[in-house]
């Protein structure tokens, strides 16, 4: 049938129109996202009832009043309290965290030495940046500068002994230099193991599944808390008189194992949305099992579970903190231990101090977090639903 | 069950390795060149880092002054933070040489733990804070008051005993944590808190008005803080507790930091010999040491009560008094057995 000719319809496109107003304005937006029925309104105004409230002393806790400079505890005190402030003052003592930042930072290396964690945490940066941004040549190579060169030239670096360097032990590490090592160890370690232990896992080879299987379940059923103590409180017993195992090394393994086990459940979540008929498939071109698992089903399980992933870093990131209860010093250890400094005991050093520590915890949650997000979009191949 | 035989396990370890972790201390200590210490993970005025990160406290001083008598320097010390939970066996697994970690000294601990322990160097004890404002003026006017307490320690049950021996009532005001009671204290939900002295004292620091607060004069209960060494090392455990007993001595003879050398010139053979600048005096080299290992420990941390003003005295945010600490001359408990 011939169309081309009807009066009723259009042979032209009309020209594209303006959004109505509602959509555009500030008002608009405030209209429909704040005001839009009865309900918004009550509770947009409550909001904002909330906000006025609270916002002005927290603000002021947090800045205005708060106290940036100052050698002791007479800057964060009031008169009556031994200090220079005014009656009645309440405000955060950020003096404290600038005294004490180093410290925050490197625990107890030595003050001339701190150069060397300075220069591994750039080596750091230098190559995790490479790796991070997907358009940059080169990944195989950095990658195994990364995960390979880079560890060993780091503990050579923070350990010292070597090459003149003065020798630094580790019960001297502290801060957030121990938080990021731990972490690091423990995820650099717990993918490829947790791979591992998840292949192993659907093993057919009943003695392979078995021993994961067993790994896995062991591990997972333990508080991480019980996994440190028993390597710091009982290991000792049962070694031979004079030997011991560096206090360091044991919650680096303790972590490690604890991190590997859950990455290994993640990652067979990912491995069990893959339908049979890939494995199949990649079968019958010939390719053997581990080309399979490399080049078919790895690929396409790790994109499904990358929140997951993402998640365990986030979640090992922060027990990192527990070594504080065998006796180091990770970020929030630290920061406690100053608080029982007498130099720096005041009623608003210990609120202070957390809100410091929470405040790098989260800076580094988020940032993982929001690289995750990133890479979900970026190796997007629409299945999504 | 089967948690008696793991405690029959472990302690079976323990006692094992206490004694093999026995064979000679000082030569062990010598060979690795340092003492490895045990002290709190932070406590206020008796292990807290600097703002170096370098380790200072009452507590530490005692382990410099070990190693001042070893080595002739304080520096050589090592630090192992120590919890609650694993300051036993890091000494009994020989992972530390001593622990000097405000620990208290049980007749349980010195014989099933198989611990030594002889010198106290800090006679600590259970007290009262009060608001200044209650009037009160001695723990016997407590009637009836609601006491802020931590759960499940041996404050509490010592609290307990104190009232009923007394037959005085109270309101016990519980909670789990040290947190916790700090807070209720601070909100006005008790009239009194109760804890070991020396942690009043700190606690007292952060309240917002220290000086509306006071600390009663009783003490409840027996603290006595000294350091520990493995059983089965008499030479070892001789050296750490004459180390002690150096500095009070030290104090009585008011030989201080910067009056050393010109007592070296003393006439009075006692200071002489302890300071082992008399002929034919044998007394450090009997400890397996050398002569000059109480001017040592004098040199490089000072007398007892140089030690107690610098960290916790008057002086510091601490204020603590010297109290039960001061000589036994001067009315304390801390009392030097004769050296010679």
């Amino acid at each position: 049938m011939n169309t081309q000719n009807l009066s009723y319809v259009r042979s032209d496109m009309l020209n594209a129109q303006p959004a109505p107003i509602s959509t555009r304005t500030v008002s608009g937006w405030v209209r429909t996202n704040l005001l839009a029925t009865p309900k918004d309104t009550v509770l947009t105004l409550l909001a904002v009832v909330l906000l006025i409230w609270a916002l002005p002393g927290i603000l002021d806790w947090l800045f205005f009043n708060a106290v940036w400079s100052g050698s002791d505890r007479s800057a964060c005190t009031t008169v009556a309290q031994g200090g220079i402030q005014p009656e009645g003052w309440k405000g955060a003592c950020w003096a404290f965290v600038g005294d004490r930042f180093q410290q925050f930072m490197f625990g107890r290396y030595p003050l001339d030495e701190r150069w060397r964690p300075m220069l591994v945490a750039a080596l750091f940066v230098v190559l995790l940046v490479p790796l991070l941004v997907p358009k940059l040549p080169r990944k195989g190579l950095t990658a195994l500068l990364f995960f390979v060169v880079f560890p060993v030239v780091a503990f050579f670096l923070l350990h010292g002994g070597v090459l003149g360097l003065e020798e630094v032990e580790t019960p001297l590490w502290g801060g957030l230099m121990v938080t990021l090592i731990l972490s690091f160890v423990g995820i650099a370690v717990s993918l490829p193991v947790g791979i591992l232990l998840a292949l192993g896992r659907r093993s057919k080879m009943p003695v392979i599944r078995m021993l994961c299987v067993g790994f896995i379940e062991i591990i997972r059923g333990v508080p991480l808390i019980s996994v440190l103590f028993m390597a710091n409180v009982m290991l000792p017993l049962f070694l031979p008189t004079g030997w011991t195992i560096d206090n360091f090394l044991r919650a680096l393994v303790g972590v490690a194992i604890f991190a590997s086990a859950y990455m290994a459940e993640v990652i067979r979540g990912g491995l069990q949305a893959i339908p049979k008929g890939q494995t199949e498939g990649s079968e019958s071109l010939g390719l053997s099992y581990w080309q399979t698992m490399r080049l078919v089903i790895l690929p396409q399980a790790i994109k499904l579970v990358i929140p997951g992933i993402v998640n365990t870093f986030i979640g090992l990131f922060k027990d990192t903190s527990l070594v504080s209860i065998i006796g180091m010093f990770d970020l929030l250890g630290i920061v406690r231990l100053n608080f029982t400094d007498t130099t720096w005991i005041t009623p608003v050093t210990p609120i202070t101090g957390l809100i410091f520590a929470g405040f790098i915890f989260w800076l580094f949650c988020f940032g993982m977090s929001r690289y995750s997000a990133f890479m979900e979009r970026h190796l997007d191949t629409s299945h999504k639903r | 069950m089967k948690k008696t035989l793991l405690s029959a396990a472990i302690g079976a370890a323990v006692l094992g390795f206490a004694s093999a972790a026995s064979a000679a201390t000082l030569d062990n200590v010598k060979a690795k060149g340092f003492v490895q210490c045990g002290v709190n993970t932070g406590l206020a005025g008796f292990a807290a880092p600097d703002s170096a990160g370098n380790w200072t406290g009452f507590d530490v001083d005692y382990c410099k002054a070990v190693a001042a008598a070893v080595f002739g320097d304080a520096s050589k010390v090592k630090y192992t933070p120590t919890t609650a939970q694993s300051r036993f066996t890091a000494l009994q697994s020989g992972e530390v040489d001593l622990l000097a970690r405000n620990t208290t000294w049980t007749i349980s601990r010195d014989t099933s733990l198989g611990l030594n322990f002889r010198y106290v160097n800090y006679y600590d004890g259970q007290g009262f804070m009060i608001p200044k404002s209650l009037n009160v003026k001695s723990a016997l006017e407590l009637s009836g008051a609601a006491v802020c307490v931590q759960s499940g320690t041996t404050t509490e049950l010592n609290l307990a005993d104190y009232f009923k021996s007394n037959n005085l009532q109270y309101n016990p005001v519980v909670f789990e944590k040290l947190e916790e009671v700090n807070a209720a204290y601070q909100a006005g939900r008790c009239d009194v808190y109760t804890t070991d002295q020396s942690g009043l004292y700190s606690l007292r620091l952060s309240l917002s008005n220290p000086d509306d607060h006071i600390i009663l004069p009783e003490i409840i209960s027996k603290e006595p803080l000294g350091p520990a060494v493995r059983q089965g090392d008499d030479q070892w455990f001789d050296i750490v507790t004459w180390a002690g007993y150096a500095m009070v001595q030290a104090e009585d003879f008011g030989i201080t930091q910067k009056n050393l050398e010109e007592m070296k010139n003393s006439t009075n053979p006692d200071i002489r010999r302890f300071l082992g600048v008399e002929k034919d005096t044998k007394i450090g080299t009997d400890l397996g040491l050398t002569n000059e290992w109480a001017y040592n420990i004098i040199k490089n941390v000072g007398n007892y009560g140089e030690v107690f003003e610098r960290n916790i005295g008057a002086n510091t945010p601490l204020k603590i008094q010297r109290g039960l600490n001061a000589l036994w001359s001067k009315g304390g408990l801390q009392y030097a057995p004769p050296v010679r």
